[in-house]
């Protein structure tokens, strides 16, 4: 009680105008808003060529021989070749040799892992239906036993030239006999499933929707080179979205 | 001149060691448990703090006379979250592997009591060169910490130091010392470590004192 009586005068005399309090706080918001606005448009471009190019060398990994790239993406059942970006896109990429012929599919897929969801990026070659690469985008397994996944090369190198018919499962490690098995790792068997059951969910969503081996998008040449030059984030006002990744 | 060296000296060294944050005030628990399972995690972490802490204390001394009290906290944040948001493109633009190792942990340096208690224990109250000298000093004693707890789990549960392999082949790392187990039991023996010299101390200053009280 005797507290409150000392610090009431104390306080009242002063005590700021609720326009004051108002008027810092709306200050202090204002310039904190235009700093992080600008530092947003100064690192938006670099932001968005670091994942454009990560996901270019993603797809340059699981598509041995691959030199051009273009997304692919669904409309009214059909894959259409896409140069812009668009909301909620959920793309796979088409890739091409030097020369344009169509060499394969990366397939992005996601789903639950050890302890997050794990991304997976693969090659696919629809004309004899394989997995021919493996690509971990982003996951957060455990480090030393679950991180293996993209770690051990022994593991990635299961995923070169995978049948996926029936299904790929996965087996104990060194018990591989068939070509739609892979060797799990020791110590990590749930994340090892995590891969092979993504890549599962990823062919059964796609592979229904492929075109006929022969007929894929042709790669149109010309629209990549004028995307390319533009650098894309330029021709688009900054804040359009970011790759879907 | 030489005492007010002195006392500048004292600002920076007590962050350091004294009262580091960490081993002596244990604040900033989340990002240090959390983000030093490498010894370069720890450095990234350590970097994005020590330049969160600077800036917030240089503008929270700048402009302690034209913040009111009753809003202080919030104009704290404010500033502090403005940092925070500058780091964390940039961690994006320019070291986007490093970015993507610590993940949900940049934004959450806003959070690190360490940084708003001492715009409210210190900045806000000294000058600009005292709350600048203790913010470099807080800021290094948990750069200290961070990268030596990274450091030792990095060693003891991968066999390397900075990503350079020390043991060899055949190392068999101890993979617990990078799991969240291994950071409470590292950071428990690094306080026990601390807190023994501490004590050690003590009874060597009482020891001292009481042989200077027998001569006289």
């Amino acid at each position: 009680m005797s507290d409150q009586e000392q610090q009431a005068p104390a306080g009242g005399a002063e005590e700021p105008s609720p326009n004051r309090l108002v008027g810092t706080l709306a200050v202090a918001g204002l310039i904190s808003g235009v700093i992080i606005i600008a530092v947003y448009l100064a690192t938006f471009n670099t932001i968005k060529e670091n994942k454009a190019r990560e996901l270019r060398e993603a797809v340059f990994r699981v598509l041995p021989g691959v030199a051009h790239m273009q997304k692919l993406l669904l409309k009214d059942g059909k894959l259409v070749v896409s140069h812009v970006e668009e909301k909620d896109e959920e793309p796979i990429y088409a890739g091409y040799d030097k020369e344009g012929n169509f060499i394969g599919y990366a397939i992005p897929s996601a789903g639950p892992g050890f302890q997050d969801t794990i991304s997976v990026l693969y090659g696919y070659r629809p004309k004899e239906r394989l997995v021919v690469g493996m690509w971990i985008l982003d996951s957060r397994e455990t480090p030393g036993l679950g991180d293996k996944i993209y770690k051990d090369a022994a593991f990635v190198a299961n995923f070169d030239r995978l049948e996926v018919d029936p299904k790929i499962v996965a087996v104990k490690k060194g018990t591989k006999s068939k070509p739609n098995e892979i060797d799990a790792i020791t110590g990590a068997t749930i994340s090892s499933k995590a891969v092979v059951r993504i890549i599962n969910e990823g062919n059964e969503r796609w592979l229904s929707k492929l075109p006929e081996p022969g007929s894929e998008p042709a790669f149109e040449k010309v629209e990549e080179k004028k995307g390319e030059k533009g650098k894309e984030g330029q021709e688009h006002p900054p804040g359009a979205n970011d790759e879907g990744l | 001149m030489a005492k007010s060296q002195q006392q500048a000296y004292d600002e920076f060294i007590k962050g350091v060691w004294r009262e580091n944050p960490v081993f002596v005030q244990v604040l900033g628990m989340c990002p240090m448990l959390a983000v030093t399972n490498s010894a370069i995690n720890g450095i990234a972490m350590g970097l994005a703090t020590f330049f969160v802490l600077v800036c917030s204390s240089f503008f929270v001394s700048l402009l302690k006379s034209f913040i009111p009290k009753q809003v202080r906290i919030s104009c704290f944040i404010i500033i502090i979250a403005t940092f925070v948001t500058v780091v964390d493109y940039t961690l994006l633009a320019l070291v986007p592997k490093v970015h993507k190792e610590l993940g949900a942990f940049i934004p959450l340096i806003v959070a690190n009591c360490l940084i708003l208690g001492r715009q409210e224990a210190f900045a806000s109250k000294n000058t600009i060169p005292m709350a600048m000298l203790d913010a470099v000093g807080m800021a290094s004693g948990f750069l200290l910490a961070l990268v030596s707890l990274g450091g030792i789990r990095e060693i003891l549960g991968e066999g390397k130091l900075l990503g350079f392999s020390l043991f060899g082949p055949n190392f068999e790392p101890w993979v617990i010392m990078i799991l969240p187990p291994g950071g409470f039991i590292t950071l428990g023996l690094m306080l026990l470590f601390f807190n023994w010299v501490e004590e050690r101390k003590k009874k060597l200053d009482a020891q001292l004192a009481a042989a200077e009280g027998g001569a006289d």
